[in-house]
């Protein structure tokens, strides 16, 4: 069984059609990379996958492990193992990152039926998974992303990625943003986390994310559907060409 | 978007009658007759074995009251209060003259122990969560006044304090025991012509805690009053008066819980702080009465007067305030600032969910030389609630050097809901330096979304957004206060989004 499932989506928002019957099948172990230009509803499939508000599904199913992932509510999809690296995380104020990680962590855990994890436990596992990533405690003890830079705040999704051990990670524009020394810490951080286990969409605008981050699986959207998919040479194809052949065949 | 809606939606169903504290306690009670009049006055005086100069001094208050007319300035709605229709005075009616804790009526222990207070001297810190890295504190004990409708019921580590010198008793004892003290200091920070609400409690308070702690003491524990409103159509009318001597020091916390009842229930109390040179009091609230039903219905009026009064060099008085009950509030703990060098802090976690209407601040008077304060207050509104901060910052012509900082932080939750803003700033001497900082902000649907794709419920979410808003607040509050009010606060939010 597949471990996303992706047929014919349909997505509006508000009155306006987004996505007009896109599909995608991603297995355990893959790395998907999804490429398009700017409107092509590269960050709509994202959210829809994980159950951000606003979106209306008209058409169309999304199966998880087999399971009809829209009837699901974001904390429920989380549980399961969907986890969207955010392109702009948020700040929140207030709550030190650690208290977010471990809450976040057991509520995932609570929800699945198992034990959650007391704060020495917790601390101790924070700390490795901090130290393999090489994020500084002190980072830790900071209110979430605030005050964080760029490369901050994204190093900080990729910890969360490595301590939730989610089946599926979706990663919406991860180079925004980035220079190209933050980028390439990012890019090591993420592929520590590549497993047989795991699966991985990257969602990229631009080719360069793809040196780092090497697909197995590269998928061109352009208007709302997905118009060519190919191995990981298609994205060299397109940095030489362009998205602009692809305007047509949408 | 779509999930703007959603959350409108939910807030419209708002159900603020999970209120936790709303059971009744059936009892026998003792009662004034219906109504206010010189007689109320003289009943509740004998029933306290008041000494002539208390009654004196009530009647006045009840004279002075009677031409008064109470204020509208704030904003607040409500229907009139017919002040005839009240009963002043309700004690449980004691079986007999009461020995020890034993010979409490059982009903009542059932109640605080409902309500989680212990009257038993044990220590109360069990399975408190610490916050990360914390060491375990030893356990920390607090003495409590319990104080039921009208009267106290019990007090307890009598005896401990007593050792350090530390008078913490029912004020009803306190005026018959240590009228010298009582008399040095009731009315001198409130007088009974201070306004509508304080004038009436003057008249008929019944009870309340009176806390004195002598020069150079350090209070041994931390003192509490638990105030529990139980009979229909009975005002509280509670009077506290804490005075701190020369170089003292002492903590000092208040809850409060009402039953759920249809009609509205009027808390007028009034509380006094007098610190002496180098002394210090903190005093911390945890306010959770009765809010009303989610269509509006009962609730606590809850229009208090607090003030704390610096009158010695060097003192210090400190309010810390998590309001999450009642259905209308009127309250500012203020600080006069009289001595020099003295220094008066306003820390308040205003909540409104439902009908709930909150109008609270502070008000800081600079009198003295370099005197300093600081206020930080977190508004947060929900429902069709409306929330506002007013708040006085003045100094007078003689205050060199005065500085103040204000920060008022406003959140709201849906869109039926309103916060307000309303500073007061005075200066007369023009070496003063007051800043003034406010902010507005809603919660926001990527904040949340953020939240719950992490793996949060959407009420955990709201519950872990809000804690971060007030965290400033929440660290002035003693630990258990600060566990405690960490819980309400996710309570009183309960359903407030979709």
């Amino acid at each position: 069984m597949s471990l996303l499932e992706v047929k014919d989506l349909q997505v509006r928002v508000e009155d306006r059609e987004i996505l007009h019957g896109l599909s995608l099948t991603v297995n355990k172990g893959e790395v998907h990379a999804i490429m398009g230009p700017n409107g092509s509803g590269k960050s709509t499939l994202s959210h829809v996958i994980a159950g951000k508000p606003g979106y209306e599904v008209t058409g169309g199913e999304i199966l998880f492990g087999g399971e009809d992932l829209l009837a699901m509510s974001p904390d429920q999809r989380s549980a399961k193992g969907v986890f969207l690296a955010f392109q702009y995380p948020v700040e929140i104020p207030g709550v030190t990152t650690m208290t977010f990680l471990r809450t976040a962590l057991n509520a995932q855990r609570k929800a699945r039926g198992e034990s959650e994890f007391l704060v020495p436990e917790f601390l101790k596992k924070a700390y490795a998974v901090a130290e393999r990533l090489n994020i500084p405690r002190e980072m830790l003890k900071r209110g979430v992303n605030v005050g964080f830079s760029g490369g901050e705040k994204k190093r900080n999704e990729i910890l969360q990625m490595a301590l939730f051990e989610p089946a599926l990670c979706i990663l919406d524009e991860m180079d925004s943003g980035l220079d190209i020394d933050a980028l390439r810490v990012a890019a090591d951080g993420v592929n520590a986390l590549r497993s047989p286990d795991r699966a991985m969409v990257v969602i990229t605008h631009y080719q360069r994310l793809l040196n780092y981050i090497i697909p197995d699986f590269v998928h061109v959207m352009s208007k709302g559907r997905v118009v060519k998919s190919g191995g990981k040479e298609l994205a060299l194809e397109l940095e030489a060409s362009g998205y602009a052949q692809f305007e047509d065949a949408a | 978007m779509a999930a703007v809606q959603e959350t409108v939606d939910r807030v419209r169903q708002i159900d603020v009658d999970q209120y936790r504290y709303g059971f009744e306690t059936l009892i026998e009670s003792e009662k004034a007759p219906k109504g206010l009049s010189e007689d109320t006055v003289r009943f509740i005086s004998a029933k306290k074995n008041e000494p002539a100069w208390m009654l004196e001094w009530r009647l006045e208050a009840y004279r002075r009251w009677l031409t008064m007319t109470e204020p509208t300035w704030a904003r607040v709605n409500y229907p009139k209060i017919d002040y005839q229709d009240l009963y002043y005075y309700s004690a449980p009616k004691p079986k007999k003259q009461l020995a020890s804790l034993d010979e409490i009526d059982p009903e009542i222990l059932k109640t605080y122990e409902k309500l989680g207070i212990p009257l038993r001297e044990v220590a109360v810190l069990e399975g408190v969560v610490r916050p990360e890295g914390e060491a375990a504190p030893a356990g920390r004990r607090i003495a409590v006044d319990a104080v039921f409708d009208s009267v106290s019921v019990a007090t307890t580590f009598k005896e401990e304090l007593k050792k350090a010198g530390v008078i913490f008793m029912p004020i009803s004892e306190a005026i018959r025991e240590h009228p010298e003290l009582v008399k040095k200091y009731l009315g001198t920070v409130v007088p009974t012509s201070d306004n509508f609400f304080a004038t009436l409690n003057s008249a008929v308070f019944s009870d309340g805690s009176f806390v004195y702690v002598p020069p150079g003491v350090r209070c041994p524990m931390e003192l509490s009053t638990y105030f529990r409103i139980n009979e229909r159509n009975t005002g509280q009318f509670e009077r506290t008066l804490i005075i701190a001597d020369k170089g003292s020091y002492v903590s000092y916390l208040e809850g409060c819980t009402a039953p759920q009842r249809d009609e509205n229930q009027l808390h007028a109390a009034v509380v006094e702080l007098v610190t002496l040179d180098d002394a210090e009091i903190k005093y911390s609230t945890v306010q959770n009465w009765y809010p009303g039903n989610s269509e509006g219905k009962g609730g606590i009026y809850n229009f208090v007067t607090k003030r704390g009064d610096c009158r010695g060099n060097n003192s210090k008085i400190s309010w810390t305030q998590v309001e999450t009950g009642s259905a209308i509030t009127w309250k500012y703990p203020s600080c006069i600032l009289r001595g020099d060098n003295s220094r008066g802090e306003f820390y308040s976690i205003a909540i409104s969910n439902g009908h709930q209407q909150v109008d609270s601040g502070t008000k800081m008077i600079h009198l003295g030389k370099n005197t300093t304060s600081r206020i930080i207050s977190k508004g947060i509104a929900a429902g069709v609630s409306q929330n506002t901060y007013r708040g006085l910052v003045t100094a007078h012509r003689k205050a060199t050097g005065a500085r103040n900082y204000t920060a008022c932080d406003s959140l709201l939750i849906g869109d039926k809901c309103g916060a307000h803003t309303v500073p007061y700033v005075e200066a007369k001497n023009s070496s003063a330096l007051f800043e003034h900082e406010a902010t507005t902000s809603k919660i926001s649907e990527d904040v949340l979304f953020y939240c719950v794709q992490r793996g949060l419920s959407q009420e955990e979410a709201v519950g872990l957004v809000v804690n971060g808003f007030v965290k400033d607040v929440l660290q002035q509050l003693p630990m258990e206060f600060a566990v405690e009010a960490q819980k309400l606060i996710s309570i009183s939010l309960e359903g407030s989004v979709g």
